[in-house]
């Protein structure tokens, strides 16, 4: 005979409590959405007139700005994606093992310096660094149409904010490469070694193929970062109302987070609907890339025993 | 046929069989002499040196260079590195050598922003780090002098509402995940987590913007809720973090508490917890010195101001980060540049007081890290 476990109240009051917890991320995550939506009505039916920099609609006002936000972020991973790799290459496979930990943590103080400390950074130190290599491009190669002059004389231009982005993601970058390489099969790499392969040999036979879905997802998580990220490009850049994809001139085509945090503190009316709109738009990409990013995680999380 | 022969008899031997006579094919194949790499290394950041020196001295450039002699006597290291191997030890080595002198230039090309930023601060920092700094706020300062403490004072209290806010949160969801979670619920959380800590912090700022300003109107500005804010970016850091450690718990000590008659609440509270306290806390150190620097959100929901403000919930209040950006992109006239040493010297506030959190957090996640297994 079995005698039904007696449920204690505490257990129920504790479990309760937990799964309330739990929803109220799930609410926190809805409530973001919904929030940004009823704010964005007002600027989604704007009409002409009504909208900052003479837009006849929505979508006309943020156009220009998503595609800002999408450059500076391609640019920011074509950076950033090659060194990543090489940086987590280096420390998974490369750097003597006892200091390897050490090396990771001082990647990882890359993540800690605020966003803010880098515009500062990009404003006083990299700009003025670049400025004379625009210049020399422009001389050189600007028939090229990415180089075309008037060069920038401040050298604050959408490279040198992308330069700032890909300093800025490359932590994160690294931080999952690095762990994709280390989870690679052992056997696989001494296989490898064994017949006689150079270390790079080994790596993009048995490391990289292991390893490509990784990256994917720690590029699409890079690219998450890059295109939210707001103060590096606010204070780095010197914006326009523009869309070109020329690096190196005066005027360059803003971000969505740039220009939420420049226009905000002084927007009233509409104007601060369409922000919170522009914000929706940016909010409804991250997330995209983010659950694409996840889902290939996640798929991989499957196969990632690889070696037991 | 039977005997064995050492490989170097065997090619001479081939050789005067056919009759070519090849000058001398060893089986391990050219290498480059122990430290040639190094010789390279350093001859490419003497010769790069040489060349900004130049430039220097023909008053090109105004100073001289020293980031671009690291980074393209680097650069200038991998080629001629790769060209010395290829003739001397053959294709597969030489790609072999490149390689591994491109990876280790991409840690060397990392290193260099953080160097020059922590340099740069430290540098700037210092001309304004005294007492007034931190013991005054900007009221009534107009030109040079006063400090921060206000905008500390806004740090800290913002900061601390948000652990309140977010730590419960955080930690009860990962318990639940870790010792009930099961089915799509969980995974729906776990996801969606995930997913959360992606959601740029501007968004978090105009979610609590657009919140408020239903329930009190657009204007409404207060230390509140940029606290809400960061707890937006901060409950799905103390959840991972927390899961985590949580999970490294042996089933054994579970097992034995239940053996005992112990109900699963009190398990949790009295046998899982205290094992994994010290890798929480970590976990939420780590959490606030992700959200303790953030600009976005505290400049937009609660504003800046010069004064201090030690109340919460009403009234704008200055934030660290935030000062930093007003002190520098408001500095102007004659004492521009009294404001631009004040936003170095809050960066550099604000960098010493994230790598303390950073560093304590390492610290004892390291020395009363639970023991794996039994």
């Amino acid at each position: 005979m079995t005698t039904k476990a007696t449920v204690r109240i505490g257990d129920r009051v504790f479990s309760t409590t937990t799964v309330v917890a739990g929803a109220v991320i799930l609410a926190t995550l809805a409530a973001v959405a919904i929030f940004l939506v009823i704010q964005s009505i007002p600027a989604l039916v704007a009409g002409e007139g009504e909208l900052p920099n003479d837009s006849a609609n929505f979508w006309q006002y943020v156009g220009p700005l998503v595609f800002g936000t999408i450059w500076a972020a391609f640019l920011a991973l074509l950076f950033a994606t090659p060194l990543s790799i090489g940086i987590a290459l280096f420390i998974s496979h490369y750097a003597p093992r006892r200091v390897a930990q050490t090396l990771g943590y001082v990647i990882d103080l890359l993540a800690a310096v605020p966003s803010v400390v880098f515009g500062l950074w990009g404003i006083v130190v990299l700009a003025p660094l670049v400025q004379p290599l625009y210049q020399w491009l422009g001389d050189n190669l600007g028939w090229i149409p990415l180089f075309a002059g008037p060069i920038s004389g401040t050298g604050r231009t959408i490279l040198t904010a992308a330069m700032v982005l890909a300093v800025m993601v490359i932590p994160i970058m690294t931080a999952i490469c690095r762990e994709v390489f280390l989870q690679a099969p052992r056997l696989h790499e001494e296989a490898a070694l064994a017949l006689g392969a150079t270390r790079w040999e080994m790596i993009r036979m048995s490391v990289l193929p292991f390893a490509r879905s990784g990256i994917v997802s720690a590029v699409m998580l890079g690219l998450g970062r890059a295109l939210g990220e707001t103060f590096a490009v606010a204070m780095v850049l010197s914006p326009a109302f523009v869309v070109k994809l020329a690096l190196l001139q005066a005027q360059n085509p803003n971000t969505i987070a740039a220009n939420i945090a420049l226009q905000f503190p002084e927007a009233t009316g509409v104007s601060v609907n369409a922000l919170v709109a522009s914000g929706l738009v940016l909010f409804v990409v991250t997330l995209l890339v983010n659950v694409l990013a996840r889902w290939i995680i996640s798929r991989r999380a499957a196969f990632s025993g690889a070696d037991a | 046929m039977t005997t064995t022969v050492p490989g170097t008899t065997e090619t001479a031997a081939l050789g005067e069989v056919s009759g070519i006579h090849p000058p001398h094919v060893p089986l391990t194949g050219g290498s480059l002499p122990r430290g040639t790499v190094w010789m390279v290394l350093v001859c490419g950041w003497l010769f790069a040196g040489a060349f900004f020196a130049l430039l220097w001295a023909a008053d090109i450039t105004t100073t001289f260079s020293l980031v671009g002699t690291v980074f393209f006597g680097t650069v200038l290291f991998d080629i001629v590195l790769y060209v010395i191997s290829r003739i001397v030890e053959g294709a597969r080595r030489a790609k072999d050598r490149l390689v591994t002198s491109l990876v280790s230039t991409a840690f060397v090309i990392a290193l260099l922003p953080l160097v020059s930023l922590i340099w740069t601060v430290v540098l700037g920092g210092l001309a304004r780090l005294d007492v007034a700094f931190f013991t005054q706020s900007m009221r009534n300062i107009v030109g040079e002098g006063g400090g921060a403490l206000h905008a500390i004072i806004g740090t800290l209290l913002i900061t601390l509402a948000a652990a309140i806010i977010s730590v419960p949160i955080g930690l009860l969801t990962s318990i639940y995940l870790v010792e009930y979670g099961r089915g799509p619920f969980a995974r729906a959380i776990t996801f969606l987590v995930d997913v959360m800590t992606g959601i740029p912090s501007i968004v978090a700022g105009l979610f609590v913007f657009a919140l408020f300003a239903l329930i009190a109107g657009p204007a409404v500005r207060n230390g509140f809720m940029g606290a809400v804010a960061l707890s937006v970016l901060m409950i799905p850091v103390v959840v991972r973090s927390s899961e985590e450690i949580l999970r490294l718990v042996p089933n054994e000590l579970r097992e034995a508490s239940y053996a005992l008659g112990v109900p699963k609440w009190l398990t949790i509270l009295k046998i899982v917890l205290p094992t994994s306290l010290a890798g929480i806390v970590t976990g939420v150190m780590l959490a606030i010195a992700r959200v303790i620097g953030e600009t976005a959100p505290l400049l937009l929901v609660t504003g800046f101001t010069f004064s201090m403000n030690y109340n919460l919930f009403d009234d704008r209040m200055m934030t660290l980060p935030v000062f930093v950006y007003t002190q520098y992109t408001q500095a102007a006239g004659v004492s521009a540049q009294a404001s631009i040493d004040r936003a170095w010297t809050a960066a550099l506030t604000l960098i010493v007081i994230m790598l303390v959190l950073n560093l304590a957090g390492r610290l004892i996640a390291k020395i009363f890290a639970p023991k794996r297994g039994l």
